[in-house]
């Protein structure tokens, strides 16, 4: 199975193309940060404190996408058992871990100078809660059990039912009344965010998801190498 | 294509997905009352045995022109554009608590409309814009 095209290719990924990335980074960030905290304006109601958002939003969606790749990656392991997709997978959890992580802090510091109180129990932040639970226990599933086939059962499992919790993230805000507000960017209607803070919104989404694209990049080749490594020692 | 192995796992995986969909979506559906984080003045008008003595949470705009405070005491009506709730509290109110704003009040009922709150939380809405937009959507208005 690992003579798939795929995970040869990432150990040829030089190092090289990594630090272009990164430097590519470094420069979408600098310019995003300077837009976010110095350019943009303030918000008419929450001052300086909608500058949060320009790290809460895109670190949401990080989260949120990098369950759903493992969900749908755990239903295509269930099935067909191809060695390369739980190594994926496994190397995008702590990514999204770390996300969701840093979308319910930023999340509190903006909420308790916004709402008055750094956390409540409503729909959207509970559920978030639970994701952060997931991404947990699938971490740990593979952590823990040591044989790969049963940790890949295990996580595998463990991403299916933590699938469910995505749309009731997604659309909490809609189904029930929440102190959390509703999605300012939708598919169906112009965006409720004036441009002037669309425009660093984008530039530090895009730049931390070419970061969560780097980290990956880096975790997969390890996990491939990893992978290699226990064959060799096998048949030694 | 697909071999028996692997179809036979596609049925089992699509029907415990159904089954999984089904009883989260009915475990949700009982919780409603639960899940939900406040309660319009118009629920609350509608709601057949309301619980004077059980902490509840009312959730809509501040009334134009209806706040008053009085020393620490602070009142002030809840509306939905609908029905209204007036709501007093002692204590201090978050910056963004304002005329025409969300607001949650955390309490209980004195009667379907009157409310004692113990907490006052700020909704923010999905608006975002400027100080300066702000002002030039109010000019073209007036």
């Amino acid at each position: 199975m690992l003579k798939n095209i795929f995970p040869n290719k990432v150990l040829s990924l030089t190092n090289k193309f990594i630090n272009n990335l990164i430097i590519l980074l470094i420069f979408i960030l600098i310019t995003g940060l300077v837009y976010s905290l110095l350019i943009s304006p303030p918000d008419h109601i929450q001052g300086d404190s909608v500058r949060i958002m320009y790290v809460h939003v895109p670190s949401s969606f990080i989260a949120l996408g990098c369950f759903a790749f493992i969900g749908i990656a755990s239903i295509i392991n269930l099935i067909f058992k191809i060695k390369l997709i739980p190594l994926l997978a496994k190397s995008l959890a702590p990514i999204g871990f770390i996300f969701s992580l840093i979308s319910i802090v930023t999340g509190s510091f903006w909420g308790k100078p916004t709402w008055g109180i750094w956390w409540v129990w409503d729909a959207r932040l509970t559920s978030m809660a639970i994701l952060l639970l997931f991404y947990i226990a699938y971490i740990f599933a593979w952590k823990l059990i040591e044989s790969f086939e049963k940790a890949n059962k295990v996580s595998s499992i463990i991403g299916v039912v933590g699938l469910f919790n995505l749309p009731v993230i997604k659309y909490s805000v809609d189904w029930w009344s929440t102190l959390h507000q509703p999605s300012s960017i939708t598919l169906t209607s112009a965006p409720t965010i004036h441009y002037k803070m669309l425009i660093p919104l984008a530039i530090m989404f895009f730049g931390m998801v070419l970061y969560s694209l780097i980290i990956f990049l880096m975790r997969y080749k390890t996990e491939v190498i990893k992978i290699k490594l226990n064959k060799k020692k096998k048949y030694k | 294509m697909l071999t028996k192995k692997v179809k036979s796992r596609i049925i089992f995986l699509v029907l415990t997905l159904l089954l999984a969909s089904i009883i989260i979506f009915t475990v949700l559906k009982s919780l409603e009352k639960n899940v939900v984080y406040f309660l319009s003045p118009t629920e609350i008008y509608r709601k057949e045995n309301v619980s004077f003595d059980k902490k509840i949470r009312v959730g809509g705009l501040v009334k134009k022109n209806s706040i008053n405070k009085n020393g620490e005491t602070i009142s002030f009506i809840i509306t939905d554009l609908k029905n209204e709730i007036v709501v007093s509290y002692i204590g201090l109110v978050p910056n963004l608590f304002a005329e025409e704003k969300g607001v949650v009040a955390e309490g209980k009922l004195n009667d379907k409309k009157y409310f004692i709150a113990d907490k006052i939380l700020a909704k923010h809405d999905e608006n975002y814009m400027p100080p300066e937009v702000k002002e030039a959507l109010e000019k073209s208005n007036n």
